[in-house]
């Protein structure tokens, strides 16, 4: 048998395919984060971006790559909107942010906004007009092991590991990274240093609503190209997760997703190989696996270098400092 | 424009802000249907008059409203010592397992037994999913948010189960179609709980028991010694550490107290309307999460949780018996977010004074108020 055939290496390239839309909303809620605002609403900002990304590839005509990279951009900018709404509740007017992010999910998730959306523009059942598919990068697919694991997966894979570089870059080589920082560790001290607290909270809220928007556009644009009342299906959950999981640090959040795209891929590969079990048991893997890691990740050895930012769901009030 | 923080709210204030955030919402909502080609005035009308005022409505918002009572109880409960637990979504499962089980097991004794049976089966085994993330988050300092929350997709997953995929107690095998189309196993007629016809509306027993649960939960909060020290760990882990309260203890137990309550509403999903362990339609409810947006908009007070909780029933009731082309689903949630962001808007007015223009002179930063609390909603 094919080498590239093996389960081992089709599950590594189906973990890299189902673990990054993870590694989008991970990031974003990462950069969300770092400033000190805690965003529960990853879930539903996903979900506005997987409809609109939907809605986008059904109304728009153009050529494959046009219309893809638009409806992207489409879903990022739905997911800034609705993160926009917990921006100004918790930076602008210092509501509690655990309770703002949960109201977030409930108005834009799968009982909300994007249902209604979804069903106002008639969107179930359609199949997508476009579709992001497996390109062979620089001919070399048919590479044995590699191939199929680096070589061929759709341009938003790649686009995630662009991503990481250049968040790695920007928090730790750059004056705004390090500005981000100190906003997260302790905002008076960034504030007496002259950054704007408020502007820096505002806008990593949003580059995080982005990327949780492209996150979700990637489930209905690449996993499963259609739209299905809540298809994200807790994916924005294990986001959070994810964010502790990786220490707050964007290089962990690869090896967090493509662990959890394993678990969420394990079932299909598994099943295409007549492994009989009962679906429900594959299907609750990495709901299961998310909490054993977290435990793992928040006892012993770990605790001593967690890296949170220390300011993390705290409102900064200057005249109370 | 100048925040200050207020030394004392006025009383009017407190009733003012939840209207005037009320109103708000409902405006802002108006712009989602426009935008829609909806009409926002005829559609409220509608729906006022489905949750509230046509025949029979308020016997179903009543219907909708005794499960968010408990959840809704089940976040308050938690949400008040900053206990972040939203699983309540997967406890009211879990209760809804428990009270078919023991109803099913109990079938062949008398009623009265059957439905203590039901309770009991019901608050145990809510209370026993929400001990996971407790314990977790006792021992192990677990971020109980996401240890509940993905306790409820197992959960889901395992209603799914117990009827779809297996031969389970709870499945009904005795016909040929029912085991073709998977279906739960109907509980006996005396495992039906009573309900109390008040003439322009039918209280179910739910309800009642809802009820007696925000008496009980108010007066373990103001009178009992553990209730008070559950409240001091809300306002201060380190105080309680310092004055000896066993933190683990009681974070176990008030996980457990919530998920006995949400356990509380999966059991009267099963007695008071349901009678058969039916995974869709608990799935599809979404009753937990609404939990979460009544005890938040109640401000975590027990008797408030009731009113929010026939308030947010009878908008959830219109929701469903209007659902069609003409009200699309979605809409509920929607309106259930868009309060929330206006109630939490609102409480910015509650507890600072907001002053447009003008030069002032700062008043001397009261001693009391502690920075670190900055953040947290006022119990």
């Amino acid at each position: 048998m094919n080498v590239n055939e093996s389960i081992v290496v089709v599950l590594a390239a189906s973990a890299i395919f189902y673990g990054t839309p993870l590694v989008f909303a991970a990031v974003g809620e990462l950069l969300a984060e770092r400033s000190g605002v805690l965003n529960l609403g990853v879930e539903g900002m996903m979900l506005i971006g997987a409809v609109t990304a939907f809605w986008s590839v059904q109304h728009i005509s153009g050529p494959d790559w046009l219309v893809l990279l638009l409806a992207t951009l489409i879903g990022g900018i739905a997911g800034l909107a609705v993160s926009l709404i917990h921006a100004i509740l918790v930076v602008g007017l210092r509501a509690n942010q655990i309770v703002s992010g949960l109201a977030l999910t409930i108005f834009a998730g799968a009982t909300g906004l994007s249902s209604y959306v979804g069903n106002v523009a008639r969107l179930g059942g359609q199949p997508a007009h476009h579709e992001f598919a497996a390109i062979n990068v620089i001919g070399m697919d048919d590479a044995p092991v590699l191939g199929p694991i680096l070589f061929h997966q759709n341009a938003l894979v790649y686009a995630s590991w662009v991503l990481v570089l250049l968040a790695l870059a920007y928090l730790y080589r750059t004056r705004t990274g390090l500005h981000l920082r100190a906003v997260g560790e302790s905002p008076q001290t960034a504030d007496v240093m002259g950054v704007d607290v408020a502007l820096y909270r505002y806008l990593h809220t949003l580059a995080g609503g982005l990327l949780a928007g492209v996150g979700g556009a990637y489930f209905s644009l690449a996993i499963t190209p259609n739209w299905i009342d809540g298809m994200t299906s807790g994916a924005g959950w294990i986001a959070i997760a994810l964010v502790i999981f990786a220490f707050w640090r964007p290089e962990l959040t690869l090896v967090g997703a493509y662990l959890f795209g394993l678990f969420s891929s394990l079932g299909f590969v598994l099943q295409a190989r007549q492994v009989h079990l009962p679906p429900e048991v594959l299907a609750s893997l990495p709901y299961v696996m998310t909490v054993v890691v977290l435990v793992v990740v928040s006892t012993g050895w770990a605790k001593q270098r967690l890296g949170a930012p220390a300011a993390l769901g705290t409102p900064y009030v200057r005249e109370e400092r | 424009m100048r925040i200050q923080r207020r030394l004392t709210t006025p009383r009017w204030l407190l009733v003012a802000v939840p209207i005037a955030s009320l109103v708000a919402a409902f405006a802002a909502a108006a712009v989602v249907l426009l935008a829609a080609g909806k009409d926002p005035i005829a559609t409220y009308a509608r729906m006022f008059d489905r949750g509230f005022i046509a025949p029979g409505a308020l016997t179903s918002t009543l219907v909708t409203a005794t499960p968010l009572l408990s959840t809704g109880l089940a976040a308050a409960a938690a949400f008040r010592m900053r206990l972040w637990n939203i699983g309540g979504e997967g406890q009211l499962y879990l209760g809804a397992v428990g009270a078919s089980g023991t109803g099913l097991a109990l079938h062949d004794q008398p009623g009265l037994v059957i439905i203590a049976g039901m309770i009991l089966g019901g608050v145990l085994a809510g209370a026993a999913w929400a001990i996971i993330p407790g314990l977790l988050r006792a021992y192990f300092n677990t971020n109980e948010i996401i240890t509940s929350l993905m306790l409820n997709y197992v959960a889901s997953l395992l209603l799914s189960y117990l009827i779809f995929d297996s031969q389970s107690f709870w499945r009904d095998l005795s016909t040929f179609s029912a085991r073709r189309f998977p279906q739960g196993k109907v509980l006996p007629d005396a495992a039906t709980w009573p309900s109390f016809d008040l003439g322009f509306a039918v209280v179910p027993f739910g309800f009642v028991l809802g009820i007696l649960a925000a008496l009980l939960l108010w007066f373990f909060y103001r009178s009992t010694s553990f209730g008070f020290e559950a409240r001091v760990l809300g306002d201060s882990f380190s105080a309680a550490r310092y004055a000896g309260i066993k933190t683990r203890r009681v974070v176990v137990a008030m996980m457990a107290l919530s998920g006995a309550l949400a356990g509380l509403g999966g059991a009267s999903e099963i007695g008071d309307f349901r009678h058969v362990l039916d995974p869709r339609g608990l799935q599809q409810a979404g009753l937990g999460y609404a939990g979460i947006v009544v005890a938040a908009l109640a401000r975590y007070n027990p008797f408030t949780v009731a009113v929010v909780a026939l308030l947010l029933g009878g908008l959830a009731n219109a929701g469903y018996s209007l659902q069609g082309p003409d009200f699309p689903a979605g809409l509920v949630g929607v309106l259930q977010g868009m309060i929330l962001f206006f109630a939490l808007g609102g409480e910015l007015l509650l507890r600072y004074r907001i002053s447009l223009g003008g030069r002032h002179i700062t008043p001397p930063r009261p001693l009391a108020v502690a920075t670190g609390s900055a953040g947290a909603t006022q119990p």
